[in-house]
């Protein structure tokens, strides 16, 4: 189904039923078969049931998978970066055999090629400063200086074109040398504001860029192919959809590093407080516009720093939450759902999450490690929640240990509906055998 | 003991503590009083941590004020006895296994066990299972910490325990694991003694093995 073309005027509530009914009809998506769009149908269901707090026709189970599907494959976690035949056919074995009622993404692990063009220093990746069956790992840093926060927060754009960008791409610190796009404005004025782009240095550094972009566009075309593969012949929806980020945690995870911005809080806390608030207006606008129509209308946030042991409740209170918040609803007046992955554990926040400026059955809360009984107790009646089956005991446990533990959480938790089961920490590594008893209990169970 | 500085630290505050520490050294009162003072500030922020008071970001802030304070008194003292120092409660070797890069909670603990009087050996991170060898037969400790974030480091945890006992070791040292996906469920599989849940946890284990309550 089209978008309408009154979308624009629909209230939230509208809007949200018109993506979800897109998104279950899968506009645009050629199954395999008659029955694979109905499996198809029967997930997005299932899964929009919970959504909406529904007790579904059977509870919904997901994998919430890391580098796990080449390791079960038998491939390296680098090939999923640089083969991606391979990152092809693990990641199509792996639905093939588990069968989650959601599909993984095959973007998750991106084009390692491009990386390589860019020298990227953000991350270690596979064979690239971690081993080659080793997941990529974040090189915490303190890419935007202390005493940078001004200039970020007068021009984002230009601050990460300049300053950020070639700190954390090497093949792109020429660039730090370019003046700003606004000085082209008169005539007089382009000449000397463009022979930089002139300069070898800068031109080799644009033909890396160019490269770079060449390769990643390669890889995104393969990736397509390959999600697209999976949901026709396999009748799996997708149930994760754009991507954004708590406003602290732009800060926080990959410009001032963990460290320095709990640091920040006792030595700049204005200007944390303003990154925030910008913060907060990129991380909306970033997840509208990468919500596709046919898409789930979910909008995926992986949450850290705001994590019961990075701050007390309230330093979350006054630092994370506002922006956060802000964030969220801005979401769910343009009909999508803020989907909110908890890592590491929210305990002492479960009473401020649940706020009641957030409409019930707008949200879904993904939990790592937090208490899932407090959960039901806070959430039950406001938002779908799931998550924390150890992902320790997928790997270390037994099939009777993993049948015991998601029994017990289902029983605790599954019954009033609103619940799907999904591992905490996202799978590096697992038992094949415990994997299955995971998914097959969940699948017949009754409520 | 200047209880103006030992309040500035516990306070949070920063530009303070190091102001009133070069006052305090200026009209020349022992250098070594300021790190007495320190201690003492760095123990009731310790027990705070303890009881929930105070998190992260306070002890991320009094390590630092720890480390302005220790730079100006250094140049002072050198030469001098620094007898002042009460003994330590034992020694750990600490590191983040094989493969896993984070440092975040690694440092806490080792801050924690700082704090709490016990010396504490950094190996760093990715920190491969021999060089645990090494550094036990090195410098002899009573404990051993394995750090790892990701669910990676679950067998470079049980590598790093069987080297120990391969090399002779493991009767030696009680091993202790922690970080983001780290249970008891894996101290099981690792083979560990113990898995603490934060750093507190890590500094009650590492008492109870050294026979200190």
């Amino acid at each position: 189904m089209p978008k309408p073309a009154d979308f624009d005027k629909l209230t939230p509530s509208q809007k949200l039923e018109a993506r979800l009914a897109a998104w279950q009809n899968h506009e645009g998506i050629e199954f395999a078969n008659k029955e694979k769009e109905q499996e198809y149908r029967f997930r997005a269901q299932i899964l929009t049931d919970v959504v909406k707090m529904k007790k579904p026709a059977r509870v919904p189970v997901l994998i919430a998978t890391g580098f796990y599907p080449f390791h079960y494959y038998g491939c390296s976690c680098r090939d999923a970066m640089y083969d991606y035949d391979k990152l092809g056919k693990a990641m199509t074995k792996f639905h093939t055999d588990f069968l989650p009622d959601a599909v993984a993404s095959p973007g998750l692990y991106g084009p390692g090629r491009a990386f390589d063009v860019l020298d990227y220093k953000l991350y270690h990746w596979p064979g690239h400063g971690v081993p080659e069956n080793t997941s990529y790992q974040c090189n915490e840093a303190e890419y935007m200086k202390p005493n940078e926060y001004s200039d970020f927060l007068k021009d984002p754009t230009d601050y990460f074109l300049r300053f950020y960008l070639p700190r954390v791409f090497g093949a792109l610190e020429p660039l730090s040398a370019l003046p700003p796009f606004t000085d082209l404005q008169e005539l007089p004025f382009v000449g000397p504001g463009m022979f930089h782009f002139g300069l070898p240095h800068i031109q080799d550094a644009l033909k890396k860029l160019l490269k770079a972009g060449e390769l990643s566009l390669e890889w995104i075309t393969k990736v397509g192919q390959i999600e697209t593969s999976i949901i026709t012949s396999l009748g799996l929806p997708k149930f994760q959809g754009a991507f954004s980020k708590a406003p602290l945690d732009v800060p926080g995870d990959t410009m001032r590093g963990t460290k320095q911005i709990l640091l920040d809080k006792f030595r700049r806390p204005k200007e944390l407080l303003e990154a925030c608030d910008r913060c907060a207006q990129l991380m909306l606008d970033m997840g509208v516009r990468n919500s596709m129509w046919v898409g789930p209308p979910t909008v995926f946030f992986p949450l850290h720093k705001g994590a019961d042991s990075f701050m007390s409740p309230a330093d979350f209170k006054k630092y994370y939450w506002p922006s956060l918040k802000a964030v969220m609803l801005g979401l769910i007046k343009e009909g999508l759902i803020p989907f909110m992955f908890v890592e590491g554990s929210y305990n002492q926040r479960l009473d401020i999450i649940t706020d009641p400026d957030i409409p019930a059955g707008t949200t879904i809360w993904y939990f790592d490690k937090t208490d899932m009984k407090e959960v039901k107790k806070h959430l039950q009646g406001w938002a779908c929640f799931s998550g924390n089956f150890p992902s320790s005991l997928l790997k270390t446990g037994t099939v009777d240990q993993v049948k015991a533990h998601c029994e017990q959480l289902l029983k605790d938790l599954a019954g009033d509906g609103g619940y799907y089961m999904v591992n905490g920490a996202v799978l590096d590594e697992a038992v094949s055998e415990n994997l299955h008893a995971f998914v097959d209990m969940v699948k017949a169970y009754k409520a | 003991m200047s209880k103006e500085l030992i309040d500035a630290v516990v306070d949070m505050r920063e530009e303070d503590a190091v102001k009133i520490a070069e006052n305090l050294l200026n009209s020349g009162t022992d250098p070594l009083s300021l790190l007495d003072d320190c201690r003492e500030a760095l123990g009731i922020i310790g027990n705070r941590f303890a009881a929930g008071e105070c998190f992260v970001p306070e002890l991320i802030l009094a390590g630092e004020m720890l480390r302005q304070v220790g730079a100006l008194v250094k140049p002072r003292i050198e030469g001098k006895s620094s007898g002042a120092a009460p003994k330590k409660l034992g020694k750990v070797v600490f590191g983040t296994v094989e493969g896993d890069i984070h440092d975040i909670a690694k440092d806490i603990v080792e801050f924690m066990l700082e704090v709490n009087g016990f010396e504490v050996i950094d190996l760093g991170v990715d920190v491969p299972a021999a060089k645990f060898v090494e550094a036990v037969k090195a410098h002899k400790p009573q404990v051993v910490g394995l750090s790892g974030f990701l669910t990676l480091a679950y067998d470079p945890m049980k590598n790093t325990v069987q080297a120990l006992k391969d090399a002779g070791l493991r009767d030696s040292v009680k091993i202790m694991i922690g970080g983001g996906q780290m249970d008891d469920q894996v101290a099981a599989y690792a083979k560990a003694d113990a898995y603490g849940k934060d750093a507190m946890a890590a500094v009650t284990l590492s008492k109870g093995w050294v026979g200190v309550k």
